[in-house]
C-alpha cells in the first residue's frame, strides 16, 4: 500500500531499557518507508542497563529528511512504562494538540493529574495484553498498535507484514503469533480522553 | 544503473553491507562502542557463510590494525572498523598502515576521545590521525556511509594511489539511526570493487620484498616525500573512481559538496551529519532573503584546497563548524578553512565556531546563529566562537 502524509511528523518514545522501545520505533519506520514515506528512528543512550530509562525517536515525513538534530517538539509522545510519569519529563515540548499515549491499567484522569498535561491523553493496558498474548510483560507491540491506530499514519496491515518479515524463523511461531495478537489488540484496545 | 528498494537501515548496518559485498580476506576487529554493531552484523554475516571472509577477533584494536597491516602486506584485502579511544590505540598502526601503501578501508564511527569518559559523536578521535597519511572521508548519512565505503575501496587500491582510507560516520547519530538506504546489487559492488592486485606480496615468492625495514637519515625522507606524492594522486584518482559509481548507482560524489552557492555570499563550512541540518537551516534562511549556503565536505584529507578556494573566493564572509577543538591553537577545519583563503583576492570575513562535543545536540537555532552573525559582520577571524555552551 503507497500512501503519504502532508507535513513531518515527530514521535518521542519514553521506555526502560529492555521494554523493546528502540525495536517498535525501527519496526514503525520500516512499515512508514514501505507506504511511501520518508523515515528516520534513532534511539538514545546514556548509561546502557536494563530498566534505565531511555528515549527512542520517529520523524515520518512527505519528503526526505536532511535533519539529524533531535526531535524537541514532538506531535506523539508514547510512554511505555507508567513509573516514568512524575519522574521523567515525559511531556517536554509538546504542543497542544500533541497527543500523550500512556501504557497504563489506571485512568485517563489519572495520567493527567500525574503529568499536568492538558491535550490529548490515550491509554492502553499494553504490559497487560503482552502478558495475555505472549506470557512476557514485552509492552512495545501493543504500543505500536495503540500508536497506528490513533495517528492512522500507517496501516496495520503493513506493520504485521512487517514485524512477520522481520521476525519469521528468529522467534519461534508461537510468540510472533502473540506479538501480532498484541499489536491488533493495542489497536482496538486503546481509548482517549482530554 | 539499477532500480534499488529503499531499505531502512541504521549507518552501520550500511557499512556492514558495504563489507559483505567487498568480502575481504581478512577483517579483524576489537568491539568499541558506538563501532560495535558494524562489526555485529559483520560477524553474523560471516557465520550464517553470506561470505567467506576470515575474521579474526583480536585482543586490542593495536592488534586488529596489526593483523590488518600482515594481511594487507601479503596482499588479501583487509578491513577494520573502530571508534575513539580503539583508534587512539591504533595509533602506532595507523602511520604504519599509511607508510607501507597499505590499501585499507577502515569505517571509523566518530566519538569523543576520553576524558572524561563519552560514548557519544565528536571528531576528536578522527582528527588525531589527520596528519597519519590516510585519506579520510565524512559522511552525511548512511547512504554516504555505504557509498563512500565502496568508493574508498577503490580508491584506495588504485596503483597510482596505494593508501589506506577511513570512512567517517557520527557515532549514534548515523550509525545507530535507521534512514532510507538504498543498497546496489552484490554483483555489481563485486565487479566495481574487482579483485585486490597488490603491487607488491608478501606471498610473492618469485618476487621478494622487504616490508618495515629501518630507513635512517639516508632513506627515510624521499619515503616521507613519496607519500606526499601519493595523497596528491588521490586528486586524479578521485574523479574517475566516483564517475564509475555514478554510472552504476546514479549518485554523484566530489570532494565537496556545493549547496545553494551559486549567489550565496555568507557560507558555512562543515563536515558530517549536521550537513543536513545545515541545508534546512539554508532553506529557511533563503526564505527570508538571505543569501546563504553550505560547502560541505567529503574529502579532508587529502585536503581539497583547490576545490575550497573555488567555492569560497569571492564571498562576503565564511563561517566554519568545526566537531573537535585542538587546545590552544585553531580548530582543525577552521585552521584548513582560513589558511586556503590566504591568497583570496578579497579577503572574506572568517569566524571558527566549536560544536558539539561528546554529543552535545546541535540544533537548528544554533546553525542559524552562527549565520546571522556572519550576516551582520559579527566575525572575528582570531576568536573562537561556541554553539549550544553552557557559559
Amino acid at each position: 500500500m503507497q500512501r503519504t502524509i502532508s507535513k513531518l511528523l515527530e514521535i518521542r518514545w519514553h521506555g526502560r531499557a529492555g521494554q523493546g522501545a528502540k525495536s517498535a520505533a525501527q519496526i514503525l519506520a520500516e512499515a512508514a518507508l514501505a507506504e511511501g514515506m520518508y523515515v528516520q528512528a534513532f534511539p538514545e543512550y546514556g548509561a546502557e542497563r536494563s530498566g534505565a530509562p531511555m528515549r527512542a525517536f520517529n520523524k515520518i515525513s512527505p519528503r526526505y529528511i536532511r535533519s539529524h538534530s533531535p526531535v524537541l517538539n514532538p506531535d506523539v509522545v508514547l510512554v511505555l512504562d507508567d513509573t516514568l510519569l512524575g519522574v521523567i519529563p515525559v511531556t517536554d515540548g509538546m504542543k497542544e494538540d500533541s497527543v500523550l499515549i500512556v501504557n497504563t491499567s489506571r485512568s485517563v484522569d489519572w495520567v493527567k493529574n500525574k503529568t499536568g498535561f492538558s491535550g490529548k491523553i490515550c491509554i492502553v493496558r499494553a504490559t497487560d495484553i503482552a502478558f495475555e498474548e505472549t506470557g512476557r510483560g514485552m509492552p512495545n507491540t501493543s504500543m505500536l498498535g495503540a500508536l497506528v491506530k490513533v495517528t492512522g499514519t500507517v496501516s496495520l496491515e503493513t506493520v504485521e507484514q512487517n514485524i512477520q518479515g522481520t521476525l519469521e524463523g528468529k522467534i519461534p511461531a508461537k510468540v510472533l503469533e502473540g506479538n501480532l495478537r498484541a499489536l491488533r489488540r493495542g489497536f482496538e484496545e486503546v481509548t482517549c480522553g482530554g | 544503473m539499477v532500480e534499488t528498494k529503499k531499505l531502512a537501515l541504521t549507518g552501520a548496518e550500511a557499512v556492514a553491507n558495504a563489507m559483505r559485498q567487498i568480502a575481504p580476506d581478512v577483517v579483524a576487529a576489537y568491539p568499541i562502542t558506538p563501532q560495535t554493531p558494524i562489526v555485529e552484523y559483520f560477524s553474523k554475516f560471516v557465520a550464517d557463510g553470506l561470505v567467506d571472509t576470515e575474521l579474526i577477533p583480536v585482543e586490542s584494536e593495536h592488534s586488529a590494525m596489526s593483523a590488518v597491516v600482515g594481511a594487507a602486506a601479503a596482499g588479501a584485502r583487509a578491513m577494520t572498523a573502530t571508534s575513539a579511544n580503539g583508534l587512539a590505540l591504533m595509533h602506532e598502526i595507523v602511520y604504519i598502515a599509511a607508510s607501507l601503501r597499505l590499501p585499507i578501508v577502515m569505517p571509523v564511527v566518530n566519538r569523543a576521545l576520553s576524558g572524561p569518559i563519552n560514548i557519544h559523536c565528536d571528531h576528536s578521535d578522527t582528527m588525531a590521525e589527520r596528519d597519519s597519511g590516510w585519506v579520510q572521508f565524512f559522511v552525511e548519512n548512511a547512504q554516504e556511509a555505504y557509498d563512500l565505503t565502496l568508493i574508498g575501496l577503490k580508491l584506495a587500491e588504485h596503483p597510482d594511489v596505494q593508501l589506506p582510507v577511513m570512512v567517517n560516520q557520527d557515532g549514534f547519530i548515523i550509525s545507530h539511526g535507521v534512514e532510507p538506504v538504498e543498497l546496489l546489487p552484490d554483483d555489481m559492488v563485486r565487479s566495481f570493487v574487482g579483485e585486490r592486485e597488490p603491487v607488491y606480496s608478501l606471498l610473492d615468492v618469485e618476487n621478494p620484498v622487504t616490508f618495515g625495514p629501518l630507513d635512517l637519515y639516508d632513506y627515510y625522507f624521499e619515503h616521507k616525500r613519496q607519500q606526499i606524492a601519493a595523497m596528491e594522486k588521490v586528486f586524479e584518482v578521485f574523479p574517475k573512481v566516483v564517475e564509475e559509481f555514478e554510472k552504476i548507482s546514479g549518485r554523484r560524489y566530489a570532494c565537496v559538496e556545493a549547496y545553494r552557492l551559486d549567489d550565496a555570499e555568507h557560507v558555512m563550512v562543515a563536515l558530517g551529519s549536521t550537513c543536513g541540518t545545515i541545508k534546512d537551516v539554508v532553506d529557511e534562511l533563503r526564505e527570508e532573503g538571505k543569501k546563504v549556503g553550505l560547502l560541505k565536505l567529503w574529502m579532508f584529507r587529502p585536503f581539497p584546497k583547490e576545490q575550497v578556494q573555488r567555492y569560497l573566493y569571492g564571498r562576503k564572509s565564511v563561517v566554519v563548524l568545526d566537531r573537535s577543538a585542538s587546545f590552544g591553537a585553531e580548530a582543525p577545519l577552521y585552521a584548513e578553512i582560513k589558511s586556503a583563503l590566504y591568497e583570496s583576492p578579497t579577503k572574506p570575513l572568517i569566524g571558527s565556531y566549536i560544536y558539539g562535543l561528546g554529543g552535545r545536540e546541535i540544533l537548528p537555532r544554533h546553525i542559524r546563529q552562527a549565520f546571522e552573525a556572519a550576516i551582520n559582520g559579527d566575525l572575528l577571524a582570531d576568536g573562537q566562537g561556541y554553539l549550544g555552551l553552557r557559559e
